[in-house]
């Protein structure tokens, strides 16, 4: 008897029938409706039969533009998650006052705010920014690749498998109850044994290893890739700050990757480093997480800026104002951005001195922003503006993200953080900023190279609707949090006793359903976009009069983005080429040399997937069993010398030629 | 806009025959230096933990200084002998570059067996990670290390079955060439860590 | 030195304050027109907005119905309004460049849309040396006038600084010791010690007007904030660590108080009052704890100990004794070592208690002044 339960344990661990959250209807509910949508999906896919072509042309595929997309899509599957969790806090928060408890017990509502947290900055803005720059990154430097092209593959596997997890954790077990950052000693074993901090972790490992390749091979890439003549201060600026982004993910990633390790022997050994007793020390787990956590803010904000950078000097027909001034504001922030964590904790009692060192070193990175927002404004100046959507955004975002900054200085002043931490006017702070910063950028971005992907535009109305609904929904979902917060109402409260402050919960409520309804019109206009693809269709490759060089080929590029590698004599290199009459060659190809798609990536990242559900579980089998297999595929991997190919003169002719009517 | 460039040559903004540069080794190397601030964290995490022994024994009253010499100067000499091995390797010859590839491994594996050793042995007298903040900073940084040191050998026997296979082709030579960052890395991080933990340790 | 404060007159309404600076208009005494933030006037809040870039200040800043409810701006103890004016100021400071900024955007964004044919048009002017050192020197002289700001005010208003005035031009008398209070944020209430009267008091704190408040934080297990925002700000309640705050009430009244940071399931009520009392009020509810109270044993303390949500107000008329000095260092528990005792290992086993805090883990500063 007693070696059957024992078996049972070594094989489902912790996972009991009593798991699965059947007594919340809101899950159980939730869990149908994405079960049919899966069924759906899957039985549409198989009609269609297309797993074939998903498997060779997607999901094994080391393209850079084809993972660039992948990305991108599961960022905007994961906003989906993320907002859903979103909207059900401000619904609670909107009701829960007085008697009323709302609908959801502080068991529930803690799980959400948490997993929102998380799945908006790792598995929303990460996504999307480490698939922007996949996408523009080679075309923009002039490449037919990434420096490491499987090793980009299985980034976006072990990110999507780190999406996976938290999606899981929705229907069996629990989230993590702890707030996105998991400070300990709550999510110490003794306060929080369940699985919800287990998730947490190896979502939050997984999903790191894939960002921290995918910073080195980004580094790598434009470090070495560049086309010829493209010097470091030619490249466009989204190139400058994807470096910088990049350089930032390698040297803090790590960070995550150690504390994160800490913590799980913390909760797996019994080992004491964040525990109240045997010496451990909490705090810490504060430094170290934020030395991770701050740069994580530039890693997301950073592209951004490289984006409406390109964005405003497109649609005011001008060279960007003040390029090395930009470039070297960049830098300052990358640096900066190390020696400003101790800001997120001024409240935890170090001395006035360091609190006002940290204050100011905050404050020194408003210069180099300011600067920025300043350059954007002069390329402004004197333009020719054309009010396409992703100008709109970028004068959204101008307007809106400094008064993020503002707030975000105020909240560097350590005496008025003593009363604004933790207090609804911080929250409100930091979604001015990544909501009217990084958002805005990626909602700006996608519009602005949809084009180039697809081959045909998007459809301006709705473009425009998700644009309005997303500022003003802004406005007013976030607004009311700062006079919240000047009311001392403090973060990850489930219910209020002071009936006065309701007001300004159910306007925020309204704002965050305009939001939903930007986000229905974001997701419609793709939908209109294709069905009008014939009316939107751009023959030219360059529908903006673009400057850089992905605007130099079709739209969408060839595999091997350009026949010939172009060579760079300007930082606007294609504002340049297409001054001085160039012309796409139809003779001379050569044979290129191309990487292999590989289904590697898939597999290693699928056995870490299995690996990290064991071990949250305490599946010791299969967790076993999952980590040999992970060690067996890497190994058999590295036998695999084959890995390339050259795509014969005759086939590069054909597309050529086909292009080159195309676009002459 | 750059006078430099004629009017109208298609020439001018064309590359033939534009191979960019492998970036193995840079990527590698970068790669080492973001595993080297994992090890920065843990290092500033036995810092912040030195003296927090919870009423449980030190590192001084345990650590065995000649035997962690001893194992310190395994880990040396085997960085010497894959410096003979790359050396071999320069010169075409397969066979030396094996040999010397071999016995590097082999005094991983002394290292590995003189460090689970003394693990063992704390273990026995109570000073488990499990016992105070100092033996959890201690086990991690140092077993993390020699965590490394498993999975360079692991990597070594796999490059040995590989060069069995192909011989010194540039695949492979690039491969020597990264396991040749990563080993002598580990050695520069275990002399940071005979420094801080055992030297500094035994004198606290 | 930088003067933080905007004076006895100014003394009001916050929320209403920063309109009316910006407008130069004259204050209104809000303590008067409403003496607590419960009390909600909509009246003082009403402004003239006499044109656009004006609006924007306000709309940014004071959406004009709130009045008086915002504690954090109308606070009644004197380092709370210290810190409210510091808001008031830095907010204008950032707001010299914010405003052009946003005014600019638009404007740039109009007069230079493709439509306006009248607009010069110079697509290839792309440097300019002196508008580089403006768009640098600007925000850089902005942050020296707020770091030197910072620089001050982050030292007058240390928490662990001892004060050096009851209120504006109210120093603080000879002979007045600071009352203290010693704060333990438990799973997940709050129990407040007055060593001064060996009493103790769950989820309920009380102190006279115009006596410096010295308090002594810590937690049991999880981490907390201690928050009262009439009061003064914020400081982390953590286990084994002692943190400090040095603040005085200046107004009669009734405040909330709460855990400013999330720690677990019973957060949301981990909530008390803190009544600001005249003298004579004070010594009437120093009474009413010692009359009413039971004693805090160690084993009624281990019950209290154990995790509970809104929890009720409890009196405790007299303490065990040290017992805070225990819970900080983990040694309630008969026969448990106090981490005081064990910091340093075999060799120092003997520190002495006033060492405590040189010998706790050090990345927040334990520091006296």
């Amino acid at each position: 008897m007693s070696d059957q339960l024992d078996l049972g344990k070594l094989i489902f661990g912790r996972l009991t029938w009593e798991s699965f959250p059947f007594h919340d209807p809101i899950i159980v509910a939730t869990f149908i409706m994405v079960a049919l949508g899966g069924i759906a999906l899957v039985v549409a896919v198989t009609r269609a039969g297309l797993w074939g072509y998903l498997w060779r042309e997607w999901f094994t595929s080391i393209d850079h533009k084809r993972i660039g997309v992948m990305y991108m899509i599961l960022g905007i599957v994961m906003l989906l998650r993320g907002f859903a969790d979103a909207i059900m806090m401000r619904i609670q928060q909107a009701i829960a006052f007085g008697d009323s408890m709302g609908y959801l017990p502080p068991d529930h509502y803690d799980q959400i705010f948490t997993a929102h947290g998380v799945i908006m900055i790792f598995f929303v803005a990460m996504p999307f920014v480490v698939g922007l720059m996949n996408y523009i990154v080679p075309l923009q430097i002039g490449a037919r690749d990434v420096a490491f092209p499987f090793l980009n593959n299985f980034s976006f596997w072990m990110t999507a498998s780190g999406a996976i997890l938290v999606m899981v954790s929705l229907f069996v077990g629990e989230f993590a109850k702890s707030g996105w950052l998991a400070y300990p000693p709550l999510t110490g074993i003794l306060q929080s044994p369940g699985v919800g901090v287990d998730y947490y972790i190896w979502a939050l490992q997984i999903a790191g290893v894939g960002t921290l390749l995918s910073g080195v091979n980004f580094v790598v890439t434009i470090v070495k890739m560049r086309a010829p003549g493209m010097t470091l201060m030619k490249m466009p600026v989204f190139v400058w700050t994807a470096l910088c982004t990049n350089i930032l993910i390698v040297a803090a990633f790590p960070i995550l990757t150690a504390v994160l390790g800490l913590l799980s022997l913390d909760r797996y050994l019994d080992m004491n480093f964040f525990t109240n007793d045997l010496g451990g020390n909490a705090m810490m787990y504060v430094n170290l997480i934020w030395i991770w956590g701050h740069p994580e803010v530039y890693i997301l904000i950073l592209p951004v800026f490289g984006v409406f950078s390109e964005i405003v000097a497109t649609y005011s027909g001008k060279r960007l104002f003040g390029y090395s001034s930009m470039v070297y504001a960049t830098v300052v922030i990358t640096i900066l951005s190390y020696l400003v964590w101790l800001h997120h904790f001024f409240t935890m009692g170090s001395g006035a001195t360091v609190n006002s060192f940290f204050g100011i070193t905050t404050m020194i990175i408003s210069i180099p922003t300011g600067a920025k927002v300043f350059n954007w404004l002069f390329t402004m100046y004197r333009g020719r503006i054309r009010f396409d959507v992703p100008m709109l955004w970028t004068v959204g975002f101008m307007v809106t993200f400094v008064i993020g900054g503002m707030t975000g200085v105020l909240l560097a002043v350590p005496p008025a953080d003593f009363v604004l931490h933790n207090s609804l006017f911080l929250i409100a702070h930091f979604h001015n900023v990544i909501i009217g910063g990084v958002v805005f950028g990626v909602f700006a971005a996608i519009t602005y190279w949809y084009p180039k992907v697809t081959g045909y535009k998007i459809d301006e109305f709705w473009g425009k609707l998700t644009f309005w609904f997303w500022l003003i929904g802004f406005y007013l979902a976030f607004m009311p949090l700062y006079v919240l917060g000047l009311m001392g109402v403090t973060r990850r409260m489930s219910q209020f006793d002071d009936p006065s402050l309701q007001i300004w919960f159910q306007i925020a409520l309204v704002g965050a359903i305009l939001i939903g309804i930007g986000i229905i019109c974001f997701l419609l206009q793709f939908y209109v976009s294709y069905k009008k693809r014939d009316q939107l269709r751009d023959e030219t490759g360059d529908p903006w009069d673009g400057r850089t060089l992905e605007w130099s080929t079709t739209s969408p590029p060839p595999q091997y983005n350009f026949a010939f590698t172009p060579r760079v004599h300007d930082n606007d290199a294609w504002w340049q080429m297409k001054a001085n009459g160039y012309q796409h060659p139809k003779s001379g190809f050569e044979p290129i040399h191309m990487p292999k798609n590989t289904a590697a990536g898939v597999v290693i990242a699928g056995i870490s997937t299995v690996l990290g559900f064991a071990l949250i579980w305490h599946m010791w089998l299969l967790a076993g069993v999952s980590f040999a297999g992970l060690l067996g595929a890497i190994i058999v991997h590295t036998f695999n010398y084959k890995r390339d190919y050259y795509i014969p003169v005759e086939e590069v002719e054909k597309v050529e030629l086909q292009r080159g009517e195309v676009i002459a | 806009m750059s006078q430099s460039v004629a009017a109208n040559t298609n020439l001018n903004f064309i590359a033939r025959d534009h191979h960019a540069p492998n970036g193995t080794l840079f990527g590698f190397w970068l790669y080492l230096m973001s595993d080297c601030l994992i090890f920065a964290a843990l290092f500033a995490t036995y810092g912040v933990l030195s003296q927090s022994y919870a009423g449980g024994p030190t590192g001084a009253e345990l650590f065995d200084l000649p035997l962690v010499a001893l194992n310190t100067a395994f880990l040396l000499f085997s960085s010497i002998t894959y410096g003979f091995a790359m050396l071999q390797m320069q010169q075409g010859k397969r066979q030396g570059t094996m040999i010397w590839l071999a016995i590097t491994g082999l005094l991983g594996a002394a290292f590995l067996a003189v460090e689970l050793y003394e693990f063992s042995h704390l273990l026995h007298v109570g000073a488990g990670p499990q016992r105070s903040a100092y033996w959890s900073a201690f086990f991690t940084l140092v077993g993390t290390h020699g965590l490394h040191v498993t999975i360079g050998l692991i990597w070594l026997v796999t490059l040995l079955v590989q060069l069995k296979k192909h011989g010194l082709i540039p695949e492979n030579r690039r491969r020597l060439f990264c396991l040749s960052m990563f080993w002598h890395f580990l050695d520069v991080i275990w002399i940071g860590v005979f420094t801080f933990v055992y030297l500094m340790g035994s004198m606290a | 030195m930088i003067s933080l404060d905007l004076g006895k007159d100014y003394r009001f309404c916050r929320g209403a304050a920063i309109g009316q600076i910006v407008q130069f208009t004259l204050p209104v005494d809000c303590r008067k027109v409403c003496p607590r933030y419960q009390q909600p006037d909509r009246n003082v809040a009403m402004f003239k907005l006499t044109n656009l870039s004006k609006a924007l200040i306000i709309a940014a800043l004071v959406p004009a119905l709130s009045g008086c409810n915002w504690v954090v701006m109308s606070p009644s103890g004197d380092i709370a309004s210290q810190q409210a004016d510091l808001i008031i100021w830095a907010t204008i400071l950032m707001l010299i460049i914010v405003v052009p900024v946003i005014a600019l955007t638009f404007w740039f964004a109009w007069r230079y849309r493709a439509s306006n044919r009248d607009a010069k048009y110079s697509p290839d002017w792309d440097h300019s040396t002196h508008l580089e050192l403006v768009i640098w020197a600007a925000p850089l002289a902005i942050i020296i006038a707020l770091g030197a700001m910072t620089w001050v005010s982050t030292h007058q208003l240390d928490p662990y600084r001892p004060l050096s005035r009851l209120d504006e031009g109210k120093p603080i008398p000879e002979g007045v010791e600071p009352l203290v209070v010693e704060v333990v944020a438990m799973d997940w209430k709050w129990l407040f010690f007055y060593p001064e009267y060996d009493m103790a008091v769950v989820n309920e704190l009380a102190a006279p007007l115009d006596r410096p408040i010295k308090f002594k934080i810590t937690a049991t297990t999880m981490m907390n904030s201690f928050f009262i925002p009439a009061l003064a700000g914020q400081i982390y309640a953590m286990g084994g660590m002692e943190t400090k705050l040095h603040a005085v009430i200046n107004e009669v009244g009734v405040y909330d108080g709460f855990s400013a940071n999330y720690s677990g399931a019973g957060f949301n009520g981990m909530r008390f009052k803190f009544h600001g009392m005249e003298e004579a009020d004070f010594e009437q509810w120093v009474s009413k704890v010692k009359g009413e109270g039971d004693a805090l044993t160690r084993s009624v303390y281990k019950e209290l100990e154990k995790p509970s949500e809104r929890e009720p107000v409890r009196y405790y008329s007299t303490v065990m004794p040290d017992l805070y000095h225990k819970i900080l260092n983990r040694c309630v528990d008969p026969g448990t070592l106090c981490m005081e005792d064990m910091m340093s290992g075999h060799k120092h086993a003997a520190h002495k208690r006033e060492s405590k805090q040189e010998s706790m883990p050090a990345v927040a500063g334990h520091h006296e002044h």
